[in-house]
């Protein structure tokens, strides 16, 4: 408890001091961080627009994904496919990073779409190329919850729907559907509190045009030195978090009562 | 959520290394995606030849530790140092002096030897972080084989704080073959103008303060250490201006250079060296107005915990017969005239190592408030957000 206690309160303290003169941190108690946060509102809102577009794409993608994983595929073949979803994930993300680079590169997928005749486009250092980065990156983390949730699905019930004159379109949408919003639920906290934070992909993938609060806080204590304002920008990150994060368990909680209603009817 | 997906394992961090020894990556970009303390905490553990050896060592203990940047030694030469003294050399990567410093600032480092750049003394000096040297320890250090411009900068107030090891320039490189039948640029000027106009979408600048702002304050004719409101406020300016125009804002430039998709960048000679040799048609360029030069420094921190081995590595490095050895592996010049006289004839009139006189007269070193201006710091960042 105290060692994930003491390094919040540490920034806490920060975030009311002043910067040193040649950088760090000298004690002080003054809102004056605070009242700056306005220097990074263009950080903060890309961050707030970016993480939910990021969260929901990758959603959809690796919704049809955990699906094929758990009730299509090949009981002999998910194993392997599984350990496919998670090959990535041994290697860095930074080294997956610099594969993209090369693929959304001028001479990656652009030169394709110019050959094929759709005249040339500029893909990479873009917001759609830190998208792109963002679904790859994340998607294991977004599949394994909703897998897991479709695959202890009881099979059963979908027997007894499509039995009770349910077409597979309503099955799916009164039947699998609500039993894995867990799994949905769960996958879109992961990636949405991770992309928050998210810096890597911005600055490579972005060619650092694309600027997320993280970006910000790497240039804050990484080169400016500037520990007091970093420290604000950092605990208002968290601030914001937790109501978001509360917002949304809140929503979703709200989800499973009524689905419950529902079932009863 | 025990899995960040940006965590760098050991054999990652050590292929990064390598792609950064091999010049594929720059310094600031490898230390910006690895994260400074991992270099430290790997390397000393990941390679075994840089563990503590057995007790046979003699009386400058068992090892000694280097702060310093990648891609900056012959590694050769660490083995004989140890072959010679018995002391292990434990070596941890930095990005950037800035990262440099605040790690000096929080606290205790472990580290024996560092290389500031020449703008940074004047800070430790200040801070008190920096030990001032005795010269009767080093007795391989002629002042007078040095070129004073590369080493004034290490004595404060007449006290020698730190000894000259390598210095270097920032111009740009141009990719000469994708011009679009422009000539070839020799300004700053043009370099800013021709990203505005037909060359618009290909060109890198710098993810750094310090070279970014002071070569748009050059495109000016201003000093590149202004902090001068007024000459701020064009620099900015113009480089909001020609932001939609840039292909990215970042320190790593040799990828979407060889790529052929930036035809200019921002560049230090280190990399304009590299860039050159693998690609002539790709050139690199001092603005005719000016710009800035470098030089970095071997020093020890105040709280150095093995002193005697950390001037026994400075003494060892400064010999010419092992100084000639780093400049063949690093490829950037040193001020000292013994060492230089001694490398290959080619590399002597290399025109990227050693611009003409006229080019190198209207560079300017990087000041300490430069470094340090919060007001630079802040443009900087409404820049990279504008």
């Amino acid at each position: 408890m105290v060692m994930l206690v003491l390094p919040l309160t540490v920034v806490l303290i920060f975030s009311f001091g002043e910067r040193g003169a040649s950088g760090g941190y000298v004690p002080a108690f003054t809102l004056e961080q605070y009242a700056n946060l306005p220097a990074r509102w263009t950080a903060f809102k890309n961050t707030m627009v970016l993480a939910p577009i990021g969260t929901i794409s990758s959603l959809l993608i690796a919704y049809p994904l955990a699906y094929f994983l758990a009730v299509r595929a090949d009981p002999k073949w998910k194993t392997v496919l599984l350990v496919l979803v998670i090959v990535p994930f041994w290697t860095s993300i930074l080294i997956r990073s610099y594969a993209w680079i090369f693929l959304l590169g001028g001479r990656g997928v652009p030169a394709f779409i110019d050959w094929i005749g759709f005249g040339s486009v500029r893909l990479i250092n873009t917001p759609f190329a830190v998208l792109v980065g963002i679904v790859y990156g994340y998607l294991p983390l977004m599949v394994f919850p909703i897998f897991v949730s479709l695959d202890r699905l009881d099979k059963r019930l979908l027997e007894a729907s499509s039995d009770l004159g349910a077409t597979p379109t309503r099955t799916f949408v009164q039947i699998t559907l609500p039993l894995c919003v867990p799994g949905i639920a769960t996958g879109c906290l992961l990636v949405f509190i991770l992309l928050m934070g998210e810096f890597l992909i911005p600055a490579l993938l972005g060619g650092g045009k694309v600027f997320f609060v993280g970006n910000a806080l790497v240039d804050l204590f990484l080169q400016s030195r500037n520990w007091a304002f970093g420290s604000a920008v950092a605990a208002t990150l968290v601030f914001i978090m937790l109501i978001s994060v509360t917002i949304y368990m809140r929503l979703i909680s709200r989800l499973g009562t009524r689905r419950e209603d529902v079932s009863l009817m | 959520m025990t899995k960040a997906p940006d965590h760098i394992s050991k054999k990652k961090f050590m292929e990064e290394l390598y792609r950064c020894k091999r010049g594929s990556v720059t310094r600031r970009h490898f230390l910006g995606v690895t994260g400074l303390g991992a270099a430290t905490a790997v390397l000393g553990s990941a390679m075994p030849g840089l563990k503590p050896g057995p007790a046979w060592a003699g009386d400058i203990g068992d090892r000694v530790v280097l702060a310093t940047w990648p891609n900056y030694h012959d590694p050769a030469n660490f083995e004989a140092f140890t072959e010679a003294t018995g002391a292990h050399v434990q070596v941890n990567v930095f990005g950037s002096n800035e990262e440099m410093l605040a790690k000096l600032q929080a606290g205790a480092t472990g580290w024996d030897v560092y290389v500031p750049t020449n703008y940074t003394i004047t800070t430790y000096v200040s801070e008190d972080l920096i030990e001032p040297l005795d010269t009767s320890r080093l007795p391989n250090y002629d002042p007078s084989a040095y070129n004073p411009r590369y080493a004034e900068a290490g004595s404060v107030d007449g006290k020698l704080y730190a000894v000259p090891k390598n210095w270097g320039s920032t111009g740009f490189v141009a990719n000469t073959k994708q011009l679009k039948g422009a000539p070839t640029p020799t300004s700053w000027r043009e370099f800013f103008d021709l990203t505005m106009g037909d060359l618009s979408g290909g060109t890198i600048v710098h993810d750094y303060q310090l070279t970014t702002i002071g070569n748009a304050l050059k495109y000016f004719g201003y000093s590149f250490n202004s902090v001068d409101e007024k000459e701020l406020a064009d620099a900015e300016k113009l480089l909001i201006d020609s932001k939609p125009h840039l292909f990215a804002i970042s320190s790593d430039i040799q990828p979407s250079v060889r790529s052929g998709d930036a035809t200019f960048a921002m560049a230090w000679s280190g990399d304009g060296k590299q860039l050159n040799t693998d690609m002539p048609e790709v050139v690199y360029i001092l603005g005719e107005e000016g710009g800035e030069l470098w030089s970095d420094y071997y020093a020890i921190p105040k709280s150095a915990p093995h002193m005697d081995a950390a001037y026994a590595l400075i003494n060892f490095m400064l010999d010419p017969a092992v100084n000639v050895k780093e400049v063949l592996a690093h490829g950037y010049p040193t001020a000292d005239a013994k060492t230089t006289s001694m490398l290959p004839e080619a590399l002597q009139n290399d025109p990227i190592l050693y611009p003409a006189q006229a080019l190198l007269d209207v560079l300017e070193f990087g000041a300490a408030v430069t470094l340090t201006d919060p007001n630079r710091a802040e443009l900087m960042a409404r820049f990279k957000s504008a």
